[in-house]
């Protein structure tokens, strides 16, 4: 019985953590916004406008439901469900601190990279039940985009997986820091089982990784509809995409995932190249900084402090870059970042291959 | 193709560190200076915004923004109606029966004014009418914060009397008018009668 208990609170703990994500970060991302082009952003609900966020919630919840007269109502409805569960069941398998994993699963980075694939099913949905041209635009561009960046994507992820030689996100977790069970070399030769710290991650274990980061960071903001990949909802062109007809809290969980699927991207990037809840703080001599900064209170911070940091890089970036073109998008998947990454899965083999057994 | 990358990443990096330095520069607002102040442009970096209600950036004492009229000063002279390109002033003036009083500047009131009505829904903010105004009694104010829930709250009124007032003026007007011609017409009989 206490079993199912857990089950449930550690559901709506995480159901907790999204909700407040997106509202916090919802402000950030308008206030972040705001200084990059000399604005104040909000500044009238509540002392710099930090109430804004939730004034706005409230608002969406009273809203009207409007289902369109000639939509696909099943398909319609059950659309953001399905967009939001699927970015949500994919925060079952991440850790959040050594002995803290909602859910342990042998093939956990399998899993997450299955699960929020299914949210291209959901924009598929909400874009074809809609019955509405800027809305099936916006969700085939968003299909196409999100199928082919899987591909760089995937590749990057199978070659930190095989400096990792796991698919459990824990264990992929414990290997990069002082708590590791298997031997961690610095660059591949020097042994740092005891330094950990930032020498320990698998980045810095296998420089090639950064390239590999760089491309799993890129392909991310693919996977997540962020700008300069913005085409499935292209303000500009495509009033709102796949959920120009969405209202009230059907929209408001589009948005929850697509602010959910932020964070989302950014822990599993974290955890498979940044060391995940691991501290950046190593053992020099006698200074131990790197015991004192290990446990259940540190991993929890450092996980968010680092998950937090590239999501302000993605915001960085949304309010930077313009949006790219179809031709450029899939110029830069299948061209640019395609080879890369098959580049940097070779590496990763020959890596294991000749220095890591040698 | 590492190259374009590379390019890519560099071109990248460029807008990237622009947008940062703004971002950096946010600690900062810019001052609400007025356009005559030295040291205008000084100030590059920074949030521009004005909040608007809350802070309001000072406006040059000669703008055009509201008419307003002094109607104690006004000699019912019906030049501003009259240079007017759009006719939105409205002026009705009563004679009076003698001297009403003097003006701030002098000069001698004649007329009354039961109606003057100004209505800034159909002004082009041009200014002619306070520059032919002999007085000077009709002005532009520096107030341009001016939004009304209806149009016809935009039709200004200035003049002062009341209807009764203004019936009050007409009826002595008349009797003035036909004492006069009683007057005019005794004399002319008298004249007549002299012959």
């Amino acid at each position: 019985m206490n079993f199912y208990l857990i089950y449930f609170l550690v559901a709506i703990a995480i159901f907790g953590f999204i909700a407040t994500f997106s509202l916090v970060s919802v402000y950030a991302e308008r206030k972040i916004s705001a200084f990059i082009q000399d604005r104040l952003g909000p500044m009238e609900v509540g002392k710099y406008g930090w109430l804004q966020t939730a004034a706005d919630i409230l608002k969406l919840i009273q809203k009207e439901y409007i289902v369109p007269a000639l939509a696909d109502k099943v398909l319609f409805t059950i659309a953001p469900v399905i967009i939001f569960v699927a970015v949500y069941l994919g925060f079952v398998a991440l850790p959040w601190a050594p002995s803290l994993v909602p859910a342990s699963m042998n093939i956990g980075v399998f899993y997450v990279f299955a699960i929020i694939s299914v949210e291209a099913v959901g924009i598929l949905m909400a874009g074809w039940g809609s019955n509405n041209k800027y809305s099936l635009l916006g969700a085939v561009r968003s299909v196409a985009q999100m199928v082919s960046y899987e591909i760089p994507i995937g590749f990057v992820i199978i070659s930190a997986v095989m400096i990792s030689q796991s698919l459990d996100l824990q264990v992929i977790n414990y290997n990069q820091g002082i708590l590791a069970t298997q031997e961690i070399k610095f660059l591949g030769f020097l042994n740092v089982n005891h330094i950990g710290g930032v020498l320990a991650w698998n980045v810095f274990k296998a420089p090639h990784l950064l390239v590999a980061y760089v491309i799993y960071f890129i392909a991310s903001l693919a996977e997540c509809n962020r700008a300069p990949f913005d085409l499935p909802e292209a303000e500009s062109e495509l009033i709102g995409g796949f959920h120009t007809e969405y209202t009230g809290l059907r929209f408001a969980f589009i948005f929850l995932a697509e602010y959910a699927m932020m964070f989302l991207v950014a822990m599993l990037g974290v955890t498979l190249f940044l060391g995940g809840w691991n501290t950046p703080l190593p053992n020099i001599g006698s200074l131990h900084l790197a015991d004192y900064t290990t446990g259940t209170f540190w991993g929890i911070f450092w996980v968010m402090a680092k998950c937090l940091l590239v999501v302000a890089a993605q915001m960085w970036i949304r309010w930077t870059l313009p949006r790219l073109r179809v031709d450029q998008l899939m110029t830069l998947c299948w061209k640019v970042l395609t080879p890369l990454a098959f580049a940097c899965l070779v590496v990763s083999g020959l890596w294991r291959l000749i220095l890591l057994s040698a | 193709m590492i190259k374009e990358a590379f390019n890519g990443l560099r071109t990248a990096w460029k807008g990237l560190a622009l947008t940062l330095k703004h971002f950096g520069a946010a600690s900062e607002s810019k001052k609400v200076k007025g356009i005559n102040e030295a040291n205008y442009f000084g100030q590059q970096a920074g949030i521009a915004t004005v909040q608007y209600p809350h802070q309001k950036l000072p406006v040059p004492e000669v703008g055009r923004y509201q008419l307003d009229v002094v109607i104690d000063d006004c000699i019912v002279c019906d030049l501003c109606a009259k240079i007017c390109p759009v006719d939105c002033i409205d002026i009705e003036s009563i004679k009076a029966t003698d001297v009403i009083g003097k003006t701030s500047d002098g000069s001698v009131k004649r007329l009354y004014a039961p109606k003057f009505d100004i209505d800034m829904a159909k002004c082009m903010y041009c200014g002619l009418c306070t520059t032919v105004c002999p007085t000077e009694c009709i002005i532009m104010t520096a107030e341009y914060d001016k939004s009304v829930t209806h149009i016809s709250d935009l039709n200004y009124k200035f003049a002062s009397m009341t209807d009764a007032e203004a019936a009050q003026k007409r009826l002595e007007l008349e009797q003035q008018l036909a004492e006069r011609q009683a007057a005019k017409a005794a004399a002319l009989k008298k004249m007549e009668e002299d012959k």
